[in-house]
């Protein structure tokens, strides 16, 4: 059952094999079991979830069940959920119970999944360790002493621990991707706009991006189908007609090589200096495989990416200076206990309630912000994110899919980098680029590097080109095995 | 405008200054919820009843634009002949504050909505040390720099309990157009005649309910002196004048405080001022030292706005005719002077009012109907109400009136007649030939009635006759008088005077 595609857990329960009550204690056990070392989870309210898999269950009695009904789904900590405890991470928010439901929690909910509590994540989702939670570290399911990735960490050791069916995450820089990685499951980031950010606490509004995080491609394509769609609560949010992101996975394919005709981009710059050999070997093992899928291989080059790093951070912070103005302490969220006058206030709540990486960001995007260093650094960086995008445009002038690998490394010790932010900056240095063009990116298990720890390649699509990606990952899983592999010692 | 200031200290008497005025006008647009919310902008509501996730700025909520308050900015921009942007960008503008409760305003600031444009004003000279002595009305033309859409913020309610301060957000996201003129006023003349014309503008096509005790229309003045030729002086900016009288005052004070600064050989720094009416003085609130940083950029939350010529054309659709044009058009069709089409033109209602009134008894009344609003209707009004009489509220339909006007014009009733059956109607209602029944004001404009009555006065009064005929016109007066008192005041004077004349000729 714990290893079930969403697509069995589904027919299960509608055929009554299993209750959502049933498979939800049955999470929620493990939960109890296995948090208190992974420490994925901030928030488990099973009173709740029970009461809204009762709720789908009688649903499913009634014949009305859909494709997510009964499933039990964690939900990343970014999202604004009615009643639940919303945290982001942060102490400034360690009291903060939504009043209201973000549009994608809206969306599981009018689709009958259980929202089977709340994933740990970087504070505010800024970070690539899930060290800068407030809430402690999530260690890698893989090896506890290692790091899940971040900023959706907490969501990427719980699904690759089975502590649920399959979860949410948002990726600004990396955030969906990268813990995918290191913790050896899939994930997807769609084009920005597909997914409504309504509800979804801001980082940095022009990058943010939600997207599924699950066991393989087709329980993310699933996931998306319904997480997708227009919502006029985002002025961002594109509108278009729904879509069927399976669509590409049921085509019957004609002979034994189900991708012929593919044409895979390999980025010079991806495949440079700074990437570690078993990472490197990984990957490239997958594009061999792909090879025998019936795909070609073009080289190609994103001449501009070796910016993208500088440029997101200039743009990234400048944004979240701004969108975590709103955290000072006046209407809800954390205030300090003693102050003398509204500027104490004010400085007080804001240096106790937020931790120090956040502060980093806040001061960098103050900064870049200012007056007489504005042209200087967020004109310019604009600038340079448009060449970024042009230069993928390119590309895909010339292939119809990106390959590479996901992160330079696979999972590193927790407290090995916590010392150096430009050294965990660049662990998001191959998905950042993806971001600031605003196409789709997904990381999927691609095999495992040193000690044992699971590495990711990632698949970087055109705009709109989900559907394509998911079929893209699809067709490797169907012929390769990384994916359905899980950690030791989790109780399986 | 010159202002000549005599100091005892200073040796040249005849040292002039200039002011120079420049206005920053918010006016909250008229729409029914707030400018990126659904929530209701409905003044006066219990504190944070209007607050809603967006207002309250919950993590996670997003910024939706109204289009409604779109509609208006290009309306004003229309009316004021200014250039409208095909894209406009919203900006956050940062800082902390505890009623601005996403620590940003979202504004316009690169890329404003409305650009250049221009407003007409008639400047009617107040007296004042900021005004000329040239007391004659005048016209000037005002350049609007820039027109651009924003929220307001809520506010901070001091001193509800002790020691704590309390925020209400209702007003928080109400939309507001913020106007900027030029610096091309140079007296408090002109800048209230400015205010007003503005005033009466957005009223006039139906953006802003202009109400100014509840903060519809607010006015930020810029204000410097110089010496004629100079360079601009530094200016002090008078912020949230809610009347047009304390703007003046305002002005004023400012105005004579500079003049005397520099002229004790004072400099003026850069500051923003209030003004306290009950001192009748303005004071600093925060110097130019302790300036924000706003940290301006374009807000990713919002896509540009872009204004296709087809909702442009849409929107110029549903623009009033303007006051100037009405003015032309009771000038050159209605045969009104200059003054009366004005004075019919200073509000939509009134003009309206006009108009209605004109359509039913033809436009060779035009001029009748002129001064009966601007005379009887308008002075009532003003004993009736409090500050402006507003024609929307008249006791007196233009239907009304007309009728009335329609009963002078075919003769059934004298001027004098007339203005007592207004009085009824006022009073009382009813229909002007009900009030003419009822009172038995009917005009007796039956020659042979009136001929029997001047019969009558002659054959009484020969030496009276006699003096007349020897030349004394006067008297002719004396032969009305008796003729109308005969009647009982009903007599058609113009008849009266034709029969008098010619039977007094012999």
């Amino acid at each position: 059952m714990l290893n079930s595609s969403l697509t069995k857990l589904g027919a299960s329960l509608r055929a009554k094999q299993i209750s959502s009550v049933e498979l939800t204690q049955l999470y929620l056990d493990r939960i109890a079991r296995l948090n208190p070392q992974l420490n994925a989870f901030i928030t488990v309210n099973p009173e709740m979830s029970l009461a809204q898999a009762r709720e789908a269950d009688a649903r499913i009695a009634a014949g009305k069940a859909e494709a997510l009904t009964g499933i039990p789904i964690a939900q990343k900590d970014i999202f604004c959920a009615k009643g639940w405890r919303t945290t982001c991470g942060s102490k400034m928010l360690h009291n903060f119970v939504s009043p209201y439901d973000a549009h994608l929690i809206a969306q599981f909910n009018k689709s009958g999944a259980v929202n089977l509590g709340k994933t740990n994540m970087d504070e505010f989702a800024m970070g690539s360790s899930n060290e800068t939670s407030h809430y402690g570290p999530v260690k890698n399911p893989w090896d506890i002493s290692r790091v899940p990735g971040g900023s959706s960490g907490g969501t990427a050791a719980a699904v690759a621990a089975r502590l649920c069916a399959a979860a949410t995450g948002t990726d600004t820089g990396g955030s969906i991707r990268q813990p995918a990685a290191l913790c050896g499951i899939s994930g997807l980031k769609p084009t920005y706009g597909v997914c409504s950010r309504y509800g979804m606490v801001a980082f940095a509004s022009s990058l943010d991006q939600a997207g599924p995080m699950g066991r393989n491609a087709e329980d993310l394509a699933l996931l998306l189908n319904t997480m997708a769609g227009f919502d006029e609560r985002d002025s961002t949010s594109l509108q278009r007609d729904k879509e069927d992101y399976a669509r590409e996975l049921n085509k019957q394919v004609g002979g034994d090589k189900p991708l012929a005709g593919l044409r895979i981009g390999l980025p010079k710059e991806f495949f440079a200096e700074g990437m570690g050999s078993d990472v490197a070997q990984a990957v490239e093992a997958a594009i061999a495989e792909y090879r025998k899928l019936g795909a070609t291989v073009v080289d190609i080059s994103l001449p501009n990416s070796r910016l993208s790093v500088p440029v997101y951070y200039v743009l990234a912070p400048a944004e979240a200076s701004s969108n975590l103005s709103r955290f000072d302490g006046v209407r809800y969220g954390y205030r300090a206990t003693e102050y003398g006058d509204l500027t104490e206030m004010y400085e007080k709540s804001r240096a106790q309630g937020f931790g120090a990486e956040v502060k980093r960001r806040i001061m960098i995007g103050t900064y870049v912000l200012s007056h007489g260093y504005y042209d200087a650094y967020y004109i310019q960086a604009q600038k340079i994110r448009r060449l970024i995008a042009q230069d993928f445009t390119e590309a895909f002038k010339q292939c119809d899919i990106i390959m590479g690998p996901t992160s330079p490394s696979t999972a590193f010790k927790l407290g090995e980098k916590g010392d150096d932010p430009v050294q965990m900056y660049l662990s998001d240095i191959y998905t950042i680029a993806v971001n600031l063009a605003g196409l789709p990116g997904m990381s999927i298990p691609c095999g495992f590097g040193a000690n044992n720890m699971p590495v990711g390649l990632q698949i970087i699509g055109n705009y709109f080109a989900e559907a394509q990606m998911l079929n893209v990952a699809h067709q490797y899983q169907q012929a390769t095995d990384h994916h359905d592999r899980v950690p030791q010692n989790i109780g399986l | 405008m010159i202002a000549s200031r005599k100091t005892s200290g200073c040796k040249d008497m005849s040292m002039q200054w200039e002011i120079v005025i420049g206005l920053e006008v918010h006016t909250q647009l008229s729409t029914s919820s707030k400018i990126f919310s659904g929530a209701s902008t409905t003044y006066g509501a219990e504190p944070n009843t209007q607050a809603d996730a967006v207002s309250i700025a919950l993590p996670g909520v997003l910024p939706v634009l109204n289009r409604g308050a779109v509609e208006r900015a290009i309306k004003f921009g229309l009316a004021v002949g200014a250039h409208i942007a095909p894209r406009s960008v919203f900006a956050r503008k940062n800082y902390f504050y505890p009623d601005l409760p996403k620590g940003y305003q979202i504004s316009q600031f690169d890329l404003p909505v409305v650009g250049q444009g221009a407003l007409t004003i008639q400047v009617e000279p107040l007296s004042g040390p900021s005004t000329s002595s040239g007391l004659q009305p005048y016209e000037k033309v005002v350049r609007i720099t820039r027109a651009h859409l924003e929220e307001d913020a809520g506010k901070s309610v001091h001193g509800e309990s002790q020691g704590v301060t309390g925020v209400d957000l209702n007003r928080a996201g109400t939309p507001l157009l913020e106007i900027v003129s030029e610096p091309d006023m140079s007296s408090a003349a002109e800048a209230v005649a400015y205010a007003k014309t503005l005033h009466s503008l957005v009223r006039w096509i139906g953006i802003c309910d202009g109400n100014m005790q509840e903060g519809s229309f607010r006015c930020d003045v810029n204000v410097s002196v110089r010496r004629p030729g100079e360079p601009l002086g530094t200016r002090r900016e008078i912020k949230n004048l809610n009347s047009f009288k304390f703007m003046q005052q305002a002005i004023d004070y400012e105005v004579q405080w500079q003049i005397d600064t520099l002229e004790n050989g004072g400099k003026i720094q850069q500051a923003t001022v209030l003004f306290d009416p009950d001192k009748g003085s303005t004071h600093a609130m925060r110097s130019k030292e302790e300036a924000h940083d706003y940290r301006y950029f374009p807000d990713p939350d919002l896509l540009p706005l872009d204004i296709t010529s087809a909702m442009l054309e849409q929107v110029r659709a549903t623009l009033p005719e303007l006051p100037q044009a009405k003015q032309a058009r009771y000038v050159n069709d209605l045969g009104l002077s200059t003054y009366d089409a004005k004075q019919l033109t200073n509000a939509l209602e009134t003009a309206n009012y006009f108009e209605q009134t004109v359509e039913l008894v033809g436009i060779n009344n035009a001029k009748i109907c002129a001064n009966w609003i601007m005379g009887e209707i308008n002075s009532n009004l003003k004993l009736m109400m409090v500050g402006d009489a507003n024609f929307e509220s008249c006791p007196v339909t233009s239907s009304q009136l007309a009728n009335l006007i329609q009963r002078i014009a075919d003769g059934t009733i004298s001027n004098s007649g007339a203005k007592e059956v207004f009085r009824t109607m006022w009073a009382e209602g009813g229909s002007a030939d009900a009030i003419i029944e009822a009172k038995g004001l009917k005009q007796v404009s039956d020659t042979g009635a009136i001929e029997k009555i001047v019969d009558e006065i002659i054959a009484a009064n020969p030496a009276q006759v006699a003096e007349y005929r020897s030349g004394k016109d006067r008297v002719f007066g004396f032969f009305v008088g008796l003729a109308m008192k005969a009647s009982k005041g009903k007599a058609n004077p113009a008849q009266l005077n034709e029969v008098l004349k010619k039977k007094l000729a012999g």
